[in-house]
């Protein structure tokens, strides 16, 4: 199986207070091509700076990041933007959405960046395949939580990523709703082969995916396969 | 594993960006629109002075013919004769003459005497243009008889009517019309010294000219071909030199009008660009404000790909667009107020002045707007480049650091160059636009430093015990978002440029009434001849009048200096002495002391001359530094054609600023008593009533007198005043208006700052009136804090003025001052509360909603 997404020896340290802070501690994994993984762990403990490190939106302190065969730590800030243009979906637990773009147009971005053709129609589907084909016109503040996270969902995936970052994306979201949305992930997930990194504290969710990566403490402490692995 | 798929090097797309910017601003318009409106009366400002500086030199170009009123004009301060009349004659194909000096006019229908300028004319002078009168015939029919032609401000000040009589000297004159402008006159001047026309063949008459009598010697012509003015020019120029004589050509007074009407419109550019700054200051503030906004913008665009470059540019491209809008509405608004200017300059300029659209003015100042407001946004927006993508994960805000970015160093460093070039090019001088900017940077500091202090103070003093709603108020100085800072800046900022014009003016004012007040001289006689030295005197006294001083008066000039003449000078440039010193033609006095006002700094005074040796003077130390004279060294004076060899006994400092008579170079007693000579006497006049009256005795008894009324001098020069005075204000209107516009542009952004807290007090159940105070108190602090600020730095900035500028005693008057900053205070609570009565007026949970 190929690896996706290789993690090494990684920490990361802040200065806080006038001390140093270690909130992710010799975090060794590896993600294969395709698979659909959990981080879980309770507040605190390092999960979503891990998803930050791993999407490379941050630096690490030591260790090493290689997503798709790329080392992150080697990159720029801007060539790091254009990895993720390029490689990487995301979806944040309050949705991200531009406010000032209409739920299209926020799908549009991504493709836009990369200059591709079709881009109206092309994130039209996208938001046919999320059921929100005819809300395109609509402000963020205009949509329920519910209907932005599903947007939020066609942007992600408009650039057909090859690995998909979700951080707590039904946090914000009631039961009903979370339902569905979870059912969108996995199931566009399916149909577009992409890796799924899943950041969460809901044991259920995590335990759709075929992984489950603790972290305590800002240390990996459990590693293992779910039912679906 | 694919490791060269990604594309580094991926293109910006710049239609994309423009895109986005447009996107961007969507919802956020109107306060982007705010934000800019701060520039738009400081563009207006600069677009309406540049429009009119354009059209002034249009009409300039277009109207210097009637300027000068001939094709050559040559004037001196002496008779003609000798080869040089021989000279003055041959010159033209048309010719007319003009004496001018001041003299007492009698009105006798009124009684009323006043000193005039009176001009006797020969000729059919001017040539160009004409002497505005009404009725408009009297500008040329005054030559046919014994008939004049009087100022208008004259036949006002008299209620003289056409018809009346006006006498000159001992000559009764038929007033044929009234003069509205003389060629070449600005309505300021004509004040001061209104003018009267009489023709030249009655002069004699009027028994004016005597010895002493300060008379100009005007000569214009025309020709009726084309001539080489330079050429001529050139020939005539060395000959008129010697003479002491100067030409005038209808280019030279293009040059010399459009130059002094330059220095105005410079002088009032900068008060513009003054007003422009503050709006900047303004913009500078929003834009911070509105990038922290943007953050979480960024960091999403930031997430999905967007490069720093790519963010920083497209909230560059929507501050350029709304520079741009700022810019062309403040050039629409400075085009249509220039239709105001030519009625402020009525009184300064001396042509009709036409108004048109100027589009190199709208270009500039288009360019400017865009240009400053890039320059001021960049500090804020720089930031831009730094903002993280992992803002998207963190709830908790992260400073965007511009304090660490090297690159504000630059912005910094790129607005300090853009403003010193900005006034060079004003002022024309690199240590005039240095002080400028330096004057400029130290009122920002300074009211930076309060604002910073009133939050540090204001942290350390509020504790537990003060009342809830105190606290709130000045906590709301310092909190996070705080206004404290570009509210200080841009109130105190305005208050101290009106503070200081009024300051000045009163300073100004304050000195002529001071020099006039008590028992000190406030009126001067002059031209009384030597023989009727003790009948002027009895006079004086049986009016029941003080002859506080009677001073002998001898025109002289300098011959030689060290052995040098005017000719050394023109052969030899390293000659140190300046080119005037030569053709001056100096009054001076002789006395065997020196008077209250005068100080030796250097050599002896001598009061007494020996016979048969040089004459030792005193020289006065301004006329010391022209000549580069020092003590010892030897001058050659010509008193009316004989020679006196003299040396510098000693150097005097004189306070000029006392009314009373002063004198560059004093001589000794014993030396020139026999020469022909004037009197000087100086009297105080209790009122206008015994002014009058006195006059009137002089007048009819010694017309060639003239008298110099200082309570009337007073009263011209402050209307004068006024109309400056009234000219600055209106173009600091524009540095106040924007003052209130980044006033209210501050207050409704910090209510998007406060609105959420408003909103949980209110929800806490916190009153309406509990909100109104809190608001108030903030408001208020804030505004009495900055206006205080601003005044003190005005009186700091009014004495240095005062103190190295005017070289005037400082004295002001502190009411004003005190109205001033009650207004301001007053104000800024006004609009803090007019900008929170939407969070007041409405449920919580109404604004919640339209603001979530």
């Amino acid at each position: 199986m190929e690896t996706i997404l290789n993690i090494s020896d990684l920490s990361k340290t802040y200065q806080s207070a006038g001390r140093m802070l270690t909130v992710l501690n010799n975090i060794n994994f590896a993600v294969t091509t395709g698979s659909t993984n959990a981080i879980v762990g309770p507040s605190g403990s390092g999960k979503t700076t891990l998803l930050g490190l791993c999407a490379g939106l941050d630096r690490s302190s030591s260790g090493s990041v290689e997503l798709n065969g790329i080392n992150l730590g080697n990159l720029t800030e801007d060539q790091r933007a254009q990895v993720r243009n390029q490689h990487v979906g995301f979806i944040f637990q309050n949705f991200q959405l531009l406010p000032t773009l209409t739920a299209l147009e926020n799908v549009m971005v991504p493709l836009e960046l990369r200059n591709e053709k079709n881009i109206r129609s092309r994130a039209l589907d996208l938001l046919d395949k999320v059921g929100l084909a005819d809300r395109g016109h609509h402000y963020p503040s205009q949509l329920s939580g519910g209907e932005q996270q599903r947007v939020s969902l066609a942007r992600a995936f408009s650039n057909a990523p090859k690995i998909l970052f979700a951080d707590e994306p039904t946090g914000n979201l009631d039961a009903e709703t979370s339902e569905k949305v979870v059912k969108l992930i996995f199931d566009l997930n399916k149909e577009a082969g992409t890796t799924l990194i899943l950041v969460t504290h809901d044991l259920e969710l995590a335990a759709k995916t075929q992984r489950i990566i603790r972290i305590k403490g800002g240390q990996l402490i459990a590693d293992e396969k779910t039912i679906n692995g | 594993m694919e490791t060269d798929s990604v594309n580094y090097k991926r293109k910006t797309n710049i239609r994309w960006l423009f895109n986005m910017a447009w996107r961007d601003s969507r919802k956020n318009r109107s306060r982007l629109f705010l934000f800019i409106s701060a520039i738009v009366f400081g563009i207006a400002a600069l677009v309406a002075i540049y429009s009119f500086k354009y059209n002034v030199q249009n009409d300039v170009n277009g109207q210097a013919a009637t300027l000068i009123g001939a094709d050559l004009a040559i004037s001196g301060t002496k008779p003609v004769d000798g080869s040089l009349k021989h000279l003055i004659d041959s010159l033209g194909d048309e010719r007319s003459q003009e004496r001018s000096f001041a003299s007492m006019a009698y009105f006798p229908k009124s009684k009323g005497t006043r000193l005039v300028q009176i001009r006797a004319l020969r000729g059919n002078f001017p040539y160009y243009g004409s002497i505005e009168t009404t009725p408009v015939q009297a500008g040329t029919a005054f030559k046919k008889g014994k008939m004049a032609v009087v100022d208008k401000t004259l036949m006002l000040q008299f209620n003289a009517q056409v018809g009346d009589s006006i006498k000159v000297g001992n000559t009764l004159f038929l007033i044929t019309g009234i003069l509205n402008r003389a060629p070449g006159q600005s309505g300021a001047v004509a004040g001061i010294a209104p003018v009267v026309y009489i023709p030249m063949q009655y002069l004699a008459e009027t028994g004016l000219l005597k010895i002493g009598s300060r008379v100009s010697y005007s000569f214009y012509y025309k020709y009726n071909k084309s001539v080489n003015m330079d050429r001529l020019t050139k020939k005539i120029d060395p000959i008129l030199d010697k003479a002491g004589m100067r030409y005038e050509t209808i280019e030279s007074r293009k040059e010399s009008t459009g130059r002094n009407f330059g220095d105005l419109s410079k002088f009032l550019s900068l008060v513009g660009f003054v007003a422009l700054l503050l709006g900047c200051v303004g913009v500078a503030s929003a834009v911070h404000i509105y990038v922290r906004e943007k953050i979480a913008s960024i960091a999403i665009m930031r997430c999905l790909g967007v490069k720093a470059s790519e963010a920083f540019l497209i909230y560059l491209i929507q501050i350029v667009g709304i520079g741009l809008i700022g810019s062309v509405t403040g050039a629409v608004l400075g085009t249509a107020i220039q239709h105001l200017l030519p009625l402020l300059f009525k009184d300064f300029i001396p042509f009709t002045i036409s108004v048109q659209i100027s589009w190199m003015a709208i270009g500039q100042g288009i360019l400017l707007g865009v240009i400053i407001s890039i320059l001021f946004a960049l500090l804020p927006l720089i930031s831009v480049r730094n903002v993280s993508p992992l803002n998207t994960l963190r709830l908790s805000f992260e400073e965007v650091g511009l304090s660490r970015d090297p690159l504000r160093w630059l912005v910094y460093a790129l607005i300090g160059l853009f403003i010193i070039c900005f006034t060079f090019l004003q002022l024309n001088s690199w240590l005039g636009s240095l002080f400028f900017t330096l004057g400029i940077l130290i009122a920002f500091l300074i009211l930076a430093v309060v604002a910073w202090l009133l939050t540090r103070i204001m942290k350390l003093l509020i504790n537990g015990s003060w009342s809830y709603l105190w606290r709130q108020g000045f906590a709301n100085l310092y909190r996070p978002n705080n206004q404290t800072l570009i509210l200080m800046v841009s109130i105190g900022l305005s208050t101290m440029f009106i503070c200081i014009l009024f300051f000045i003016q009163s300073i100004l004012i304050g000195q002529v009434s001071l020099s006039t007040s008590g028992n000190q001289s406030n009126m001067i006689l002059f031209d009384i001849q030597n023989s009727q030295k003790d009948a002027v005197a009895s006079l004086t006294r049986k009016q029941g009048l003080p002859v506080l001083q009677q001073v002998p008066i001898v025109t002289l000039r300098i011959e030689q200096i060290r052995g040098k003449t005017a000719a050394d000078l023109q052969k030899d440039s390293t000659i140190k002495i300046q080119h005037g010193v030569f053709a001056y033609e100096y009054r001076v006095t002789f006395r065997d002391s020196l008077s209250e006002s005068e100080k030796i700094t250097d050599g002896t005074w001598v009061g007494k001359a020996e016979s048969g040796k040089d004459v030792p003077v005193s020289v006065e130390e301004n006329l010391a530094k022209r000549a580069n004279l020092k003590v010892g060294d030897k001058i050659v004076f010509n008193v009316q054609g004989v020679q006196m060899p003299a040396y510098v006994s000693s150097i005097r400092k004189v306070n000029w600023g006392k009314v009373q008579t002063n004198f560059q170079v004093v001589f000794p007693t014993g030396v020139l008593e026999d020469a022909p000579q004037f009197q000087v006497l100086l009297t105080h006049v209790p009122s206008n009533k015994v002014s009058a009256a006195f006059q009137q005795a002089i007048v009819r008894n010694f017309p060639n007198v003239s008298i110099i009324d200082l309570g009337l001098v007073l009263s011209v020069l402050n209307e004068l005043l006024s109309k400056i005075s009234y000219v600055i204000r209106f173009m600091s209107a524009f540095s106040i208006i924007t003052g209130i516009v980044v006033l209210v542009a501050s207050v409704r952004i910090s209510k998007y700052q406060r609105i959420q807290e408003s909103v949980l007090l209110r929800t806490l159940g916190a009153s309406r009136k509990q909100i109104l105070a809190i608001t108030a108190l903030e408001y208020f602090f804030l505004g009495s804090l900055s206006a205080l600020t601003g005044i003190l730095i005005a009186i700091g900035g009014s004495w240095l003025l005062a103190k190295y500028s005017f070289e005037l005693p400082y004295t002001v008057s502190l009411l004003p001052a005190m109205v001033l900053f009650l207004t301001i205070s007053i104000l800024t609570v006004i609009i803090g509360l007019l900008n929170s009565r939407g969070v007041l007026n409405k449920p919580p949970l109404e604004i919640l909603r339209t603001n979530a």
